[in-house]
């Protein structure tokens, strides 16, 4: 892992996006700066439509910017081809959907081993890595069992043993409390927190709830394609 | 740096357990290839079938002696001098009683078939008594052969399934008077089976033929000597005459209606696959469209475009294989046996057959089911490739 001297992983240098609706063009970003430092456990906030999991989505590199550029760990990632994108977002970036987005066919372990498909490690490896990413998460007893048969909770514990059981450089987490109650939302605020400090996972979390903004470290606010420290009035 | 297997490996994995999540539009999908495959094996058995009959009837050491000129025995004409000149040549295989040459008439009469009640051209052949040496399959299985100098008929087991009156002690017409059937007999399912024989002799004066002929048939000493017995013939001066080995000519006989049929089947089973590969175009659409959150939560993660496509095309293969292989089990089930009789066009008389689904035409069939499945599952799978994963991530 490359990280500038000052220590920053994530560094967003002018980026501008829009998408085209017909003839119409939405800006969503606009020359937008950003840096994140490793180890930083940092909660991205504001409205419906402000460009937060645009935002999100440079980052992981799910997404190009129109203009300006993305680095990670010293990697201009929106030059790279989709392909090679797909390759990075493999070895670099852990992720944590609002919806959980497992496959429903598979188990919870065969679902955490999805990202371990795409790396050199045999099935052996693969299996201690899972246990291991399920242990983190307090899921162990249920590897074996199917999505349907999880509380929406646990299935969001099992999407962050996914998004970390091949140890990324970053973990982007987009609204991840949004479909949980609160208790099983605090539990999981609980595990990204720990996973931040206790094994110094670098971690941007897109929310809308201020007390899951509680748990970060730091908290930016996204209002009309432009960044602050302070929400908007 | 990738393993592309694994990749493809868990991706069709994930396909197929979800086949069954949609086991309306895959069945639909599947019963369309199927029926598809049916109908081609089915109509193709058609062709293997009369073909069959036709590639039976000959034998390399077997050959046919026709006028310079005709194609068919139809066509053709030879005195009887002619007719013993042949018999005469050096190079045909002999017994005890001699040369095992048979001069032979060549007929047709009208009998009705059994499946329409209407008349059909029935070949009748006048044969000699060596007839039976040369053509050695053929076989009593009922009854007894006919007696030289009578109006008795022996008939084939293809004929007497195909037209009525045939049974044994029935009576056909022959000009006018009434024939008796005194047997049946069988010839290796070769198109002797489709034909009545009798006597030559009592067939010339029936028919008005003379002292003359329509064929000889010789069985030659090996099926290497062939061309030397031929240009032995074909340079004889008294004679004007043309040698054909009996599994050509009949091969021939069989190109123009195994073509036709071959054809036609070709042409509605591929209007019939251009329908079926749109209902596996439906069917995988909506495949990829009901799961494009979890693709494209795979190509977030990382997963290439290339195990997706292949993965999406694996699963419509599999369908279309299943597709394939129900359709040709129907097909084998429905239409391997099944007797038929139809019009050899050479001849203008009928041959009987049955329908013949071989190994060869199955695995066709499924051939063709694993292009549809192919062709079908191709846009789709590249649909599914190139969605915006940001975009799709938020569906469903």
């Amino acid at each position: 892992m490359s990280v500038n001297d000052n220590g920053t992983l994530v560094k967003v240098d002018a980026a501008t996006k829009y998408f085209k609706r017909g003839s119409e063009e939405i800006h969503v970003l606009e020359k937008l700066d950003m840096q994140v430092p490793e180890g930083e456990f940092l909660a991205l906030m504001g409205p419906s439509g402000s460009g937060k999991s645009t935002l999100l989505n440079l980052i992981g590199g799910l997404d190009r910017p129109t203009s300006g550029s993305v680095t990670v760990a010293g990697e201009r990632i929106d030059r790279l081809s989709r392909q090679k994108l797909a390759a990075w977002r493999a070895r670099h970036v852990g992720l944590v959907f609002q919806f959980y987005n497992l496959l429903p066919v598979l188990t919870a372990e065969r679902n955490v081993e999805l990202p371990l498909l795409l790396t050199h490690l045999s099935r052996a490896e693969r299996k201690k890595h899972v246990d291991a990413a399920l242990d983190v998460v307090g899921l162990s007893h249920r590897k074996t069992h199917y999505p349907k048969t999880l509380s929406g909770g646990e299935q969001q514990r099992v999407g962050i043993a996914r998004g970390i059981v091949s140890d990324p450089t970053l973990l982007l987490a987009d609204e991840p409390t949004g479909d949980l109650d609160r208790k099983s939302g605090d539990e999981v605020l609980d595990l990204l927190k720990a996973l931040n400090k206790d094994h110094n996972k670098t971690i941007i979390m897109v929310t809308h709830d201020p007390h899951a903004a509680l748990r970060s470290t730091r908290t930016l606010y996204l209002n009309e394609g432009k960044l602050s420290t302070e929400p908007a009035e | 740096m990738f393993n592309w297997f694994s990749q493809i490996f868990a991706l069709i994995q994930f396909n197929l357990r979800t086949i069954w999540q949609r086991k309306g539009s895959s069945a639909a999908a599947l019963f369309g290839i199927a029926g598809v495959v049916a109908v081609l094996v089915g109509v193709l058995s058609i062709a293997q079938g009369f073909s069959a009959v036709m590639n039976a009837s000959g034998k390399p050491d077997t050959a046919l002696i026709l006028r310079s000129g005709a194609d068919t025995e139809m066509m053709s004409g030879l005195s009887r001098e002619t007719t013993r000149i042949i018999a005469d040549t050096e190079g045909i295989a002999r017994s005890t009683e001699g040369a095992l040459a048979s001069a032979e008439l060549f007929v047709i009469i009208n009998l009705p078939k059994r499946s329409t009640g209407t008349d059909a051209n029935v070949p009748l052949r006048g044969v000699e008594p060596m007839a039976f040496s040369v053509r050695s399959d053929v076989n009593i299985i009922q009854g007894r052969p006919f007696e030289w100098g009578r109006n008795e008929v022996i008939v084939g087991s293809g004929a007497v399934r195909e037209f009525e009156g045939l049974e044994l002690g029935g009576r056909i017409p022959v000009g006018k008077e009434e024939w008796t059937v005194v047997g049946i007999f069988e010839a290796n399912g070769g198109i002797s089976e489709s034909e009545i024989w009798t006597d030559a002799s009592v067939l010339q004066p029936a028919f008005r033929r003379g002292n003359s002929f329509q064929a000889v048939y010789v069985k030659i000493e090996t099926p290497e000597s062939f061309q030397d017995f031929k240009d032995r013939l074909t340079t004889d001066p008294r004679l004007n005459v043309k040698v054909i080995r009996q599994d050509d000519y009949y091969a021939d006989q069989s190109t123009a209606i195994t073509g036709l049929i071959t054809g036609l089947g070709t042409l509605i089973a591929g209007l019939m696959g251009i329908g079926a590969v749109f209902g596996a175009l439906n069917t995988m659409y909506s495949a990829v469209s009901s799961r494009t959150r979890e693709i494209a939560t795979l190509r977030a993660l990382g997963f290439g475009n290339g195990p997706i496509v292949i993965s999406v095309m694996v699963e419509a293969l599999v369908l279309a294989l299943i597709g394939g292989a129900i359709g040709a089990g129907l097909a084998y089930v429905a239409f391997d046996g099944f007797r038929a009789a139809t019009m050899n066009w050479q001849s203008f008389s009928q041959v009987a057959f049955a329908f013949d689904v071989t190994p060869g035409l199955l695995v066709r069939g499924i051939f063709y089911a694993a292009i549809i499945g192919l062709v079908g599952g191709l846009f789709p799978a590249i649909r599914a490739a190139r969605m915006p994963v940001a975009a799709a991530l938020r569906e469903g």
